[in-house]
């Protein structure tokens, strides 16, 4: 676009095309902005124009539900927010808009963020663009930023923002091939953000390459007075550590990340992984994280019960749906269970449970507890000089939208998180690049865990990886 | 520890969610189902240990107390699903 071989306007134009195409088929869209993109592209191709570009100008990129986005669609894939148009901007989207960038729409995803298959969703399951070879089965995208991931992988976006929690941002792009980035805990602003767990909570890129996610970390970072927990650091140009290599870095390896039952794709895809830092020149450590298995049980009481106190101003009165009853109480009571899917409310019933009187040092202080171990475990780690963590990004590839054994029993889809839930207990930078395939050719992801506010030593590692593999992760085109 | 009926049906109150009847047996198995996945937590020591308040170390920061904000009552109430002169509206609650 710089070098006006064609404009904003044209490329915009041609995604909106490649959405109205495919998004039958992949719901990934849940609402497309196309006039305002439009509009978006045009005013971008005046600042080429000018020669006035910013970091950003004129790429078209998809938003997830979760942001809100003043006058357009922001109902955090949830019934129970119908209708629902902010009066308000997000800062992260403000941000990128402040740089130039084009909003295509809003992204489909898991409701309120609570799942890791994007079938919660009010909308409707996403489907992964990537099948099985020889297969016509749908499978699922990963969640909770499966239309994100969905939508970079399909080429609908040139990029997407997301979010993560236990795992939402990296677990969907492993799935699917695509680059995601989870950044330090407080270097996104929360503000304008549809709260999950607020302790956990942190906004990032899904992108087609590990540039592209560097880019758009760092329009979207950066120091926010509206957000409390945002932190006052200075964002660096995270690209320029993209090329950067790892030679001479120590990359740990926790053996506690080696679970029982784990396919043998992933373990040799891990050694492959370390195989690739050690020809670059990194130095391979064994290290330990003894509390790693406790993080997914911990996080299943510390997520749902911030949950259950976010999810309260979901009342019938101050926004979208609103379900009449006689009393007060029965209004409430009727609306939000009409409102909140199954998920949701059996995560909001959990976080009530586990805060009520009687419970709360039982289980959310004694998870607070676990919580200060699993971190402390990093920080030991990190002061023997490791300066990341290679792991794998999830136990499996994608699976089938309507798995039974998942449908059952909500604790196996729950163990999708358990590579990517410790980053967020700690409130460390994580990034899931695609390395490699399964038997079946689907991608799969490895993880880099990196030092609080380190993450361009994550963008020069993921890089490594994404030089390294010789994979094509462009899904084969049948939608 | 474990869930009954009566438990659910209490919890459904405290969260303000209307659980039926029928629902109320399979709900308080699931519920079960994740609070025996939780319970391993009791294996861990936790003697000793803080419990995290705050994940990436900081200190408050605080504002002058004063209004920096608002005048716009008509935005606030635009998304309600019932208003009236700029007040949400609800059911009776006083007698």
């Amino acid at each position: 676009m710089k070098n006006r071989d064609f404009t904003s306007l044209e490329v915009t134009d041609a995604y909106l095309g490649a959405i109205e195409a495919a998004n039958p088929k992949l719901n990934a869209f849940i609402s497309v902005e196309a006039e305002q993109a439009r509009q978006m592209a045009s005013a971008s191709d005046k600042k080429l124009a000018e020669g006035a570009a910013r970091a950003l100008e004129g790429i078209p990129l998809g938003i997830k539900d979760l942001f809100a986005t003043r006058g357009t669609h922001t109902q955090a894939g949830s019934h129970i927010l119908d209708g629902f148009l902010p009066e308000y901007e997000s800062t992260v989207t403000a941000n990128l808009w402040s740089d130039g960038a084009v909003m295509l729409g809003k992204l489909n995803m898991d409701e309120f963020a609570m799942g890791s298959s994007n079938e919660s969703s009010y909308f409707g399951p996403v489907v992964n663009p990537w099948r099985s070879q020889g297969a016509t089965d749908a499978l699922v995208p990963g969640g909770s930023s499966g239309g994100s991931a969905a939508a970079v992988s399909s080429w609908l976006c040139a990029g997407a923002t997301a979010t993560d929690t236990g795992g939402s941002i990296r677990q969907p792009a492993a799935f699917t091939g695509t680059v995601g980035v989870k950044p330090t805990y407080g270097r996104c602003s929360r503000w304008g953000i549809v709260a999950f767990a607020s302790s956990l909570d942190q906004a990032g890129p899904i992108t087609r390459t590990v540039e592209d996610a560097a880019l758009l970390l760092t329009s979207m970072a950066g120091f926010d007075k509206k957000d409390s927990t945002s932190v006052d650091m200075t964002v660096p140009d995270f690209a320029a550590a993209v090329s950067r290599g790892v030679k001479g870095l120590k990359i740990g390896i926790p053996r506690e990340y080696r679970m029982e039952g784990m396919p043998e794709e992933i373990e040799t895809l891990w050694q492959q992984g370390i195989e690739w830092m050690k020809d670059e020149g990194a130095v391979i450590t064994d290290i330990s994280l003894p509390h790693t298995k406790y993080a997914l049980p911990a996080y299943y009481i510390v997520a749902p019960a911030e949950a259950s106190s976010n999810l309260a101003r979901y009342d019938g009165v101050k926004y979208g749906l609103r379900v009449p009853g006689d009393t007060i109480d029965e209004m409430y009571e009727l609306t939000r269970a009409a409102g909140f899917g199954d998920e949701v409310k059996r995560r909001v019933m959990i976080g009530t449970y586990v805060l009520s009187a009687g419970y709360y040092d039982a289980y959310y202080v004694r998870a607070q507890k676990v919580r200060t171990l699993i971190k402390q475990d990093f920080e030991k780690v990190f002061a023997q000089g490791v300066d990341a963590i290679l792991t794998p990004a999830t136990p499996s590839a994608a699976f089938g939208i309507g798995d039974k054994e998942m449908a059952a029993d909500p604790v196996k889809m729950y163990l999708n998180d358990i590579f990517t839930v410790t980053v967020n207990m700690a409130g460390l930078p994580g990034i899931a690049v695609p390395a490699g395939k399964d038997s079946a050719g689907l991608p799969l992801g490895l993880q880099l865990i990196g030092k609080p506010f380190d993450e361009e030593t994550l963008f020069a590692a993921g890089r490594v990886i994404e030089r390294a593999t010789s994979d094509d992760f462009s899904p084969e085109k049948w939608w | 520890m474990s869930v009954d009926t009566d438990t659910v049906k209490r919890i459904g109150h405290l969260a303000r969610i209307r659980v039926e009847e029928q629902d109320l047996d399979s709900l308080a198995d699931e519920l079960n189902n994740i609070l025996g996945f939780v319970e391993q937590l009791n294996e861990v020591d936790v003697e000793g240990v803080m419990p995290m308040t705050s994940v990436i170390p900081m200190r408050q920061r605080l504002r002058p107390d004063q209004v920096n904000d608002g005048g716009y009552a008509p935005k606030i109430v635009a998304n309600a699903p019932l208003s009236e002169d700029n007040f949400f509206m609800v059911p009776k609650v006083v007698e």
